[in-house]
């Protein structure tokens, strides 16, 4: 019997309509785990890269983490691994919600879709039948709708729906996939599932979960609980509202917006609007959000409340969380929060990224200031600020005149627009859009961060080493005392000698090698997560998360039958982050591309940067161009990948 | 009738506090399973939530006692504008639908408010719930001290209850001539 997991993955091939079940090697999941690890591996035995994204042969795979389904609290999410028609390489976009945790009580662990339909269809998968389904009568049809005209036809509340809207169907890059109050936003994974003709896939499961050493993990699970429970009645002194608490941004929840208003970067990632939170927005924005939002929800087996259902009078309800509410009016400059939530239940039923989409609109009205683009392009569009965003959004998830090319996201359609459009293209790195965000003197963590990420989203690099130093050595001390995720004692001299002004400040401290350190625990934090299905709010995310490396082994220990410890741990994420790296680099992902954008600081250090990425690449056991070298690969399980990169010239001289 | 008393077990059910995330369908599965925890199904869980997001409907129903009939007619209840069935109150296992039922044998379910061994403080369900959607109360009441029937007078109900009085009856009379 396998624990944790199901043992079995559904290999559906849309070309030719045949669903199988296949069982998985166990031995994949002590090398990897589940989730991204075993979707990293899936790409690079199967998806060479010659194939392009839009190619039958390009798989979409979804996965539910390792822990998915059994009481460990937060294990909800669904990884979804293909490769980007944006950046051209891996992507893996995440969900949280319901979906997970059905699949594994279906039985599966992961979906493999290869292959087109040659008309759109639905996936019905209810315990061991699965049926593809026609979805002609679901076209062109929301998000939030299909999954609910969905869950009418099949005469079951209880389903749980991934569906696209018009913007996957008309591949968008930026295309969501949606589920309930989560989505896979990024990378424009909803595009894939629209080009395979994949209108939704719905589940239904009731079969068990087990686990190895059962009595043990549910203890485990309930000290997390208890965690959760202290951590919320105690918030990090000294931080910002929004990093005191744990989970994602408690956006839903709060009002106060001033420190998100005044000090990102709006329009095209480009305009401070420094005196914008007065009290009468203060007031206006507090009782909109207060009217449309109905309840505060969570996902699948966690306590927290990073959603809300939002329902606004004349408009169908839908859910949110996080940063949408900002994107679209900030980038608008519009000043009405009440625009905000209705363009994002139009956004959520189209299925678009609320972080790249209203990026692109930004960047589209600047090139029509600018007289790159001209008012024929804009032909019928109204001239207020929430008209012409409604407008232009209609536009591009139809792919209509202007819109096509806009659909492509920033980066294509500046190089497809030319006449100058590429210099409006400042804030993407490795061709997709980036947060809206603008700062004074480089700090070193970041910029390695921002470079380096395989994800190219700083959200799902970024953790729980504080963003800023605290000013005090009494501040300091006292953080550090209660500092148990560290994962060495190292860390806490790092921050305790973190200073915000004089020689131990950014750019120079924390210095190159503490720098490296500091990103590589991150990073594995991250990794693990996103192997193991549990949601980076309660782990990689927000400072002193419950879950950390002390107790991750134990969880994998007694929940899959898995012997493991700290340093075994440590062994998969080095070997998951290789993976994902050599997919990438034989996808042509080399030192050059790995930068922030120009402007995201103001002030540069080229020779620092240069030495941070050395040094980063050095630690990685990479040679200077981000390459993994053969010996580190062997070293990790990897040589068949360091074989492969050889033979192709990619790897050199070893 | 003598008076005696009865600690009545409450668990208070607070809907605008919940917030969805089903984890007491999940621990109850898993504080059932046979070793305790070792499998994790909603399916076989003595407490559901009717969750309809889109609606606003989100109720936790504890499985009752089990009726072997479906009713004869089912009404609906609107409450703040939110359309309810008679079904999603109903704490019964019956033959119109699949809740409160194992999942492999259809054998009907009951929340036993975790008292079996260990018996634990609170039912699990409350445990989980960090949001206090779910309250655990116990109370003193008197009630009228009821007869208990004998095991042979509850064996015998089963067996009316399935072959009907008269058959039982033939067949103590034959019994008896043995």
């Amino acid at each position: 019997m396998r624990y944790g997991e199901t043992g079995f993955n559904l290999e559906i091939d849309l070309s030719r309509g045949s669903v199988e079940r296949e069982a998985t090697d166990s031995k994949l999941t002590e090398l990897y785990l589940g989730g991204l690890g075993t979707n990293a591996k899936l790409l690079w035995d199967r998806v060479p890269p010659e194939i392009e994204p839009f190619s039958p042969d390009n798989l979409l795979i979804f996965a539910a983490g390792l822990l998915a389904g059994t009481p460990a609290p937060g294990a909800n999410r669904t990884i979804i691994s293909t490769i980007s028609p944006q950046t051209l390489l891996m992507a893996y976009s995440m969900m949280g919600g319901f979906f997970a945790s059905e699949l594994k009580y279906a039985g599966y662990d992961k979906i493999i879709f290869r292959g087109k339909s040659p008309k759109l269809v639905y996936i019905w998968i209810n315990n061991d039948k699965v049926e593809i389904r026609d979805a002609a009568h679901l076209k062109g049809k929301g998000a939030v709708e299909t999954a609910e005209l969905i869950k009418k036809e099949l005469k079951d509340p209880n389903v749980q729906v991934a569906a696209i809207g018009l913007a996957g169907e008309n591949r968008v890059y930026t295309a969501s996939i949606e589920q309930g109050r989560s989505s896979s936003s990024r990378l424009g994974v909803g595009a894939v599932m629209g080009d395979k003709g994949i209108k939704a896939v719905v589940v239904r499961g009731t079969k068990d979960i087990n686990l190895a050493r059962p009595a043990e993990f549910y203890g485990l699970s309930k000290d997390i609980l208890q965690y959760i429970k202290v951590r919320g009645d105690n918030p990090v002194p000294g931080v910002m509202t929004i990093l005191q608490g744990l989970g994602s941004p408690q956006e839903m929840l709060h009002v106060d917006e001033k420190w998100h208003t005044e000090n990102f970067s709006w329009g095209n990632a480009r305009t401070r609007r420094k005196d914008f939170w007065n009290k009468e927005i203060e007031d206006r924005w507090k009782t909109v959000q207060e009217q449309a939002r109905t309840r505060l929800v969570s996902c699948y087996n966690c306590p927290m409340k990073c959603g809300a259902i939002i329902s606004l009078p004349g408009m169908s309800t839908y859910m949110m969380k996080c940063f949408s509410k900002l994107t679209y009016t900030m980038a608008a400059f519009v000043d009405d929060l009440d625009f905000g939530f209705r363009i994002a239940q139009r956004a959520t039923e189209y299925g678009v990224d609320g972080f790249s989409t209203p990026q692109i609109m930004a960047f589209a009205f600047e090139l029509r200031e600018a007289g790159i683009l001209t008012e024929n392009d804009f032909a019928g569009c109204p001239t207020d600020n929430e008209g012409k965003f409604y407008w232009l959004l209609d536009r591009i998830v139809r792919r209509e005149g202007i819109g096509d090319v806009l659909a492509n996201g920033v980066y294509w359609a500046a190089r497809q627009i030319g006449k100058g459009a590429e210099a409006f293209d400042h804030n993407t790195i490795k061709k997709h859009e980036q947060l809206p965000l603008k700062l004074g003197m480089l700090n070193p963590v970041y910029f390695l961060m921002y470079a380096t990420g395989e994800k190219i989203n700083i959200t799902q690099i970024e953790g729980q080493f504080p963003q800023a130093p605290f000013p005090t050595m009494e501040e300091r001390e006292n953080f550090v005392k209660d500092w148990i995720q560290v994962p060495d004692d190292k860390f806490k001299q790092y921050l305790l000698g973190w200073e915000p002004r004089g020689d131990h400040s950014n750019p120079y401290y924390p210095t190159v090698d503490m720098s490296v350190d500091i990103v590589d625990w991150q990073e594995k934090m991250h990794y693990i997560d996103d192997a193991l299905g549990v949601c980076a709010g309660l782990s990689s995310f927000p400072l002193k998360p419950p879950y950390h490396i002390h107790n991750y082994p134990q969880f994998i220990s007694s929940g899959v039958g898995i012997d493991m410890d700290e340093g075994k741990l440590t062994q998969v994420y080095n070997r998951n982050r290789n993976l994902i790296r050599a997919v990438n680099v034989r996808r042509g992902l080399r030192r050059a591309d790995e930068k922030p954008p120009e402007d995201h600081w103001r002030k540069r250090f080229p020779e620092l940067e240069e030495q941070l990425l050395d040094a980063y690449y050095k630690f990685k056991g990479w040679d200077n161009q981000g390459i993994p070298t053969k010996k580190s690969l062997q070293g990790m399980d990897l040589g068949y990948v360091a074989e492969d990169l050889e033979q192709r010239g990619i790897i050199k001289n070893g | 009738m003598a008076k005696v008393k009865k600690l009545i077990k409450t668990i208070k059910i607070d809907v605008d506090k919940c917030n969805g995330c089903r984890a007491c369908e999940l621990i109850c599965s898993a504080f059932h399973a046979t070793p305790k925890y070792s499998s994790n199904n909603p399916a076989r869980s003595r407490i559901r939530l009717v969750r309809e997001p889109i609606r606003d409907v989100y109720l936790p129903v504890y499985a009752g006692e089990y009726a072997k009939a479906e009713c004869a007619g089912r009404d609906k209840y609107v409450i703040d504008g939110k359309e309810y069935t008679e079904c999603d109150f109903c704490r019964a296992s019956c033959p119109s639908r699949d809740f409160f039922k194992e999942p492999d044998s259809g054998l009907p379910l009951k929340c036993d408010m975790c008292e079996d061994d260990p018996p634990q403080e609170k039912p699990l369900c409350v445990q989980w719930c960090l949001n206090d959607a779910l309250t655990y109360e116990v109370r003193e009441e008197e009630v009228e001290e009821e007869e208990k029937p004998g095991d042979a007078e509850t064996g015998l109900e089963a067996m009316v209850d399935k072959y009907g009085l008269q058959k039982v009856i033939d067949t103590v009379a034959r019994l008896k001539q043995k």
